[in-house]
């Protein structure tokens, strides 16, 4: 199908009649996803959003239940949202990282009530990637600029018009009532110039990667890779697979809220146990949870690596330490023993 | 530059083959467009890695503390002011340390260098003769390098190092006296103005403590921002007041230990202006106590110094 341009303000004003609609504006020199309150707060020519669109899904701080402590008890509040919701442009990395939130939120053991009950209202419209990223390596990974996994609607931009790829049955309906008309020829010849012009000179080598963490736990090279690494969460935080958590209350007198924040393997406080003893204690095996976590535990629990390829944490390590290096250096490392 | 990548090689090569340190903290080729990585050189043979120009944006002072071994590190001013701080404080036995200083030139901010290309993506940069290449798909722009330094730069009194033991390049001329007039417009508001902007920058911090991070004084055993009990500080971000808090914290911790090497504002992912702050943080050290952090290893920083009553006189 084919979406004029300057359709597309009025798409998104009417979606909002029945959806929170979330799209990337521009919020000081970046991009992030935030809900509108106007279509015209929309921005399409971004290359990728600072934090990840994840946290429509899984907030930064969520509230999960007050509490409100009585004489005869405690009586509790569950605070579950139910909204439907819509994201619109966001990257098809940022979607595959959404399937494998999928594998963390929703597994045999735990079915995460907050995260589910958002990600199933909620509908993916995708923007493909004329542009790719110098820093983008999302084909290593499995993924593609114009990758549909994850997505119902695949906006493919041609100029001065999307070209519209229904996916599923839900992005289908976004559609109802727009009467758009079909891809024609010279569209669909458009966007094969254009996915076919989106390269990406950015990739990593995966191959023989997992057998060498498989082993290489007490190598020698994690003394030396995480040397530069500050320790703060910039790679986490904005990374869109990442999804540790803290769970906390916050009480004033009898009454309060528990509230789930995002945490990070990257500070000693993640770990730190009750009674002092931290089994992370310093920056090497902070470092090295971070890429076993993505690289090694992910692929042995849910049979997928938890990396995207979409480049942030490249971008917004203030010390540049890059993981494309890091996987490099991995891979030439001798393969030593596990044994410490 | 290439001058004093050589000459930082060939003073790293020989330190550790005299073994007179057991490693070299300096910097190396980056992975992006104008930009260099901090770098631990422990083989002579490795020196060759070092290289010196305008991305060597970080503070190195920050991976000095409390290090067993004896160690060199490349120093800019700020680096070398920040570690006269931090040898006051203990933090760095002086014993073993080598600095060996670089006179600095400033350094480029990669933020200014997005915003000027307003969405084109930068894939190759040169600097010569004070001019930056900026180059990517289809477009090739040649600006000044001082359009591009970072505000801290434009605005540093030391950029030739402190405190050195072997020092390489000729000194840079020193700028005129900091007037702090990016603080004018910040100082000129009212209360409630200034309150309000500290709240819209700060309503996207996202708590990832890179500020916190790339400081080199920012080494509390435990940070107030961590502590559980008592809690200090909210955990979660629902409230931008809380992320005020923070910074407001961070900032007086910071009060006449701070030599305003921007290090924080570089680190920061999301763009927040911390710099309005600090620089605003430094200029009132200045003007109650007549103190600048990091230019004498004698003088007590006048929050560790017994405070007379002609100092109180001036609150």
């Amino acid at each position: 199908m084919l979406l004029n341009k300057d359709q597309l303000i009025n798409w998104l004003n009417k979606l909002m009649q029945a959806y929170q609609v979330f799209v990337p504006v521009k919020e000081g020199d970046y991009f992030c996803f935030k809900q509108i309150n106007s279509g015209d707060q929309v921005i399409l020519y971004y290359t990728n959003s600072k934090v990840p669109p994840k946290e429509v899904l899984f907030p930064r701080s969520e509230k999960l239940f007050y509490y409100r402590c009585e004489n005869d008890g405690v009586q509790l509040t569950e605070q579950i949202d139910e909204s439907k919701k819509i994201i619109v442009g966001l990257r098809p990395c940022d979607a595959k990282s959404l399937l494998l939130l999928d594998s963390v939120f929703s597994s045999d053991k735990y079915q995460d009530p907050y995260y589910l009950t958002r990600r199933n209202n909620t509908v993916l419209v995708g923007l493909g990637c004329n542009q790719p990223a110098a820093t983008c390596f999302c084909t290593s990974l499995g993924g593609g600029p114009f990758a549909t996994e994850g997505l119902d609607l695949l906006l493919v931009d041609i100029g001065d018009r999307y070209v519209v790829e229904v996916l599923t049955e839900r992005g289908r309906e976004l559609l109802s009532g727009m009467e758009l008309p079909a891809a024609d020829q010279e569209a669909q010849e458009a966007a094969r110039v254009v996915k076919e012009g989106a390269s990406l000179s950015s990739q990593v080598n995966l191959e023989g990667l997992k057998s060498k963490l498989d082993v290489n736990f007490y190598d020698p090279i994690w003394d030396m890779i995480h040397e530069k690494c500050l320790g703060c969460a910039a790679c986490t935080y904005t990374c869109p697979t990442c999804h540790c958590f803290d769970i906390v209350d916050e009480a004033a007198g009898n009454e309060g809220c528990r509230i789930r924040n995002w945490d990070a393997c990257m500070f000693p406080l993640f770990t730190l146990h009750g009674s002092g003893h931290n089994p992370r204690p310093t920056g090497k095996e902070r470092f090295r949870q971070r890429v076993m976590h993505k690289f090694k535990y992910f692929v042995d629990n849910f049979n997928a690596i938890a990396c995207v390829g979409c480049g942030r944490c490249i971008i917004n390590c203030p010390v540049n330490l890059d993981i494309r290096e890091v996987l490099a250096e991995i891979q030439g490392s001798e393969v030593r023993s596990d044994k410490q | 530059m290439r001058e004093l990548t050589k000459a930082i090689q060939e003073t790293a090569q020989k330190l550790l083959q005299d073994k007179e340190v057991e490693l070299v903290v300096g910097f190396a080729k980056g992975s992006l467009p104008l930009r260099n990585t901090p770098c631990f050189i422990r083989q002579p043979e490795e020196a060759q890695k070092l290289v010196w120009g305008y991305g060597c944006e970080n503070n190195l002072a920050t991976y000095l503390r409390q290090r067993p071994e004896k160690l060199a590190v490349v120093a800019k001013g700020c680096d070398s002011r920040s570690i006269i701080e931090l040898i006051k404080e203990n933090q760095i036995n002086r014993e073993k340390l080598v600095i060996i200083g670089i006179p600095c030139q400033g350094m480029i901010d990669r933020k200014k260098v997005t915003r000027l290309l307003a969405g084109r993506e930068l894939l190759k940069a040169e600097v010569k003769d004070g001019q930056v290449v900026l180059m990517g798909k289809g477009f090739s722009e040649t600006v000044p390098c001082e359009q591009l330094l970072h505000d801290t730069c434009l605005t540093c009194q030391h950029p030739n190092p402190v405190l050195f033991d072997i020092m390489l390049g000729e000194p840079v001329p020193v700028k005129e006296a900091d007037s702090f007039a990016d603080l004018a417009n910040f100082e000129a508001k009212a209360p409630a103005e200034k309150r309000a902007y500290l709240i819209q920058e700060l309503s996207r911090c996202i708590r990832c403590y890179a500020c916190r991070q790339a400081c080199p004084m920012c080494f509390c055993e435990e940070c107030f921002a961590d502590c559980s009990m008592p809690q200090w500080l909210s955990k979660s971000s629902l409230n931008v007041q809380d992320n005020v808090f923070f910074q407001a914290v961070r900032v007086l911790h910071l009060a006449g230990r701070c030599v305003d090497c921007g290090a924080c504002d570089r680190a920061c992912p999301m763009g927040i202006d911390l710099r309005t702050l600090t620089h605003k943080m430094v200029r009132d050290v200045q003007e109650l106590f007549g103190y600048t952090a990091g230019v004498s290893l004698e003088e007590r920083a006048p929050l560790a110094a017994p405070v007379s009553s002609s100092t109180l006189n001036h609150f």
